[in-house]
């Protein structure tokens, strides 16, 4: 018997079944969700748009009480990283933010604005700002001191997310949910030590010392 | 203390829940053809934070810190850049479709012969003296950015032998959170460097489009400018509602 590929079987007579998509109802029942734009790496030449005359002061220059943070970024030769870029982001001294996301209304600490960007040119990246205050912690609790930090730089293809705690703010410290929840042996990581006119704070991207880093 | 915030902890601090995309459709902070990555990409797995007030929350940075000039760079030092002028718009969303105005948009760019007006790219393409390769831009009430510019030329650079980077032209976004913080590049239809380039490549496959724009004759300027779209999409937040049980604070 030959098959005559033309005679083709006629379709059943209930609709097909969708596999894996689904026929259209003409109501919105999802919830609208479109993709994320990917990063990418800021590249070896990111002074060229994002160096600011004002960048490094978190806290008008002048402001009394201003602490200086300065640190270095090292990579996994434990050599200094001179082309990279430290953003921070943190709370005034009574704990409130200058941003109306904030829901308890901005804070409006004078020449506060909570926010500094800083490159790693010189060999080091440096921050005028306040010793930020607690926040709460939304269990109840407050937050340890704490400035939140964005590393980007030639050869991270997304920024890497840490925290600045403050080694002389022990007890605090020791009620800090985000730093309790990690092993003891890594939250040196994160603190900062006192300096004479502030502090240090040096990011490990790699190594033994390797810095705590945050997926947000 | 001169701040006017409470100190108080405020009872039932509800807070947005910025969702993160799946590893699947995110830039992996490092990926093993681009070298340089190597040495610096963190090696450990990254620790969850919650996000709290600090991570929702974020700077206000817009008009003041923007010049008239910042989003024309076909123009400086009183002369015509060389290349191709373009148009570059598009508008900056979060992943729930709401537009994001008033938001700081910085971009930064070769020239057209693929130079970058910097001290350590000294390949043997010319300066412009007409080009500085920055823009500035805050998105209007709608979300909507836009600047004129020269098309970026491909340029090489060491990673592999006979290694280009496609054109492309770099975003710094802040949003309204620290979550949503975003540095980017904004890449060409078809660009047949696409193939060999790790940057790129980088990007998980299903996610690359989004990095890539479009080419509009709608806005294309007759006798002036060809014009190219792009959106860029900021992490949106959770809006499936959950259950608030007694204080319901989740800050
Ligand atoms: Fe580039």
């Amino acid at each position: 018997m030959t098959v005559n590929p033309l005679e083709v079987p006629p379709d059943p007579a209930a609709p097909f079944q969708p596999r894996s998509g689904q026929r259209g109802t003409g109501f919105l029942t999802g919830p609208l969700r479109l993709g994320t734009t990917p990063s990418a790496t800021v590249g070896p030449y990111l002074a060229i748009g994002l160096t600011w005359p004002d960048g490094v002061y978190a806290a008008a220059e002048g402001t009394p009480g201003g602490i200086w943070i300065r640190g270095r970024v090292f990579d996994g030769n434990g050599d200094v990283v001179p082309d990279a870029m430290v953003e921070t982001w943190q709370a005034d001294p009574d704990g409130g933010f200058a941003s109306p996301e904030d829901p308890r209304g901005a804070s409006t600490h004078p020449g506060f604005r909570g926010y500094a960007r800083a490159q790693t040119l010189s060999g080091e990246f440096e921050v005028f700002t306040l010793k930020p205050g607690r926040v709460p912690d939304g269990e109840g609790g407050l937050q340890a001191p704490h400035v939140d930090v964005s590393v980007f730089a030639r050869g991270l293809l997304d920024r890497v997310v840490t925290r600045i705690y403050f080694a002389d703010e022990a007890e605090a410290n020791a009620e800090d949910v985000v730093l309790q929840g990690l092993p003891e042996d890594r939250r040196e990581t994160l603190l900062a030590t006192p300096t004479d006119d502030g502090y240090r704070f040096d990011v490990y991207l790699q190594g033994d010392r390797e810095t705590v880093f945050f997926a947000v | 203390m001169t701040g006017t915030t409470p100190t108080a902890p405020p009872p039932g601090l509800h807070l947005p829940r910025y969702v993160r995309e799946e590893a699947a459709a995110r830039t992996p902070v490092a990926f093993p053809d681009y070298r340089s990555t190597g040495l610096r990409a963190p090696l450990r797995t990254p620790v969850d934070l919650p996000h709290r007030l600090t991570e929702v929350t974020g700077p206000v940075l817009g008009e003041d810190r923007v010049l008239p000039t910042d989003a024309d760079l076909t123009w400086r030092n009183g002369g015509e850049a060389i290349g191709q002028r373009i148009l570059v718009y598009g508008r900056v969303l979060d992943s729930d479709g709401r537009a994001v105005p008033g938001a700081l948009v910085e971009v930064w760019q070769a020239n057209a012969s693929g130079r970058y007006r910097h001290v350590v790219d000294n390949w043997p393409a010319p300066l412009d003296p007409h080009f500085d390769g920055l823009g500035r831009v805050v998105t209007d009430s709608l979300g909507r950015y836009e600047f004129m510019t020269i098309k970026p030329g491909a340029y090489p650079w060491g990673n592999h032998h006979n290694a280009w980077r496609p054109a492309h032209i770099h975003f710094s976004l802040f949003g309204r959170a620290f979550t949503q913080r975003l540095v980017t590049q904004m890449y060409f239809p078809d660009d047949p460097l696409f193939g060999q380039d790790p940057i790129y490549n980088a990007i998980p496959p299903a996610a690359r489009y989004r990095a890539v724009s479009r080419y509009s004759l709608d806005r294309t300027q007759d006798n002036w400018a060809l014009a190219f779209e792009w959106d860029i999409v900021l992490r949106g937040t959770d809006q499936t509602p959950f259950e608030t049980e007694d204080d319901g604070d989740v800050a």
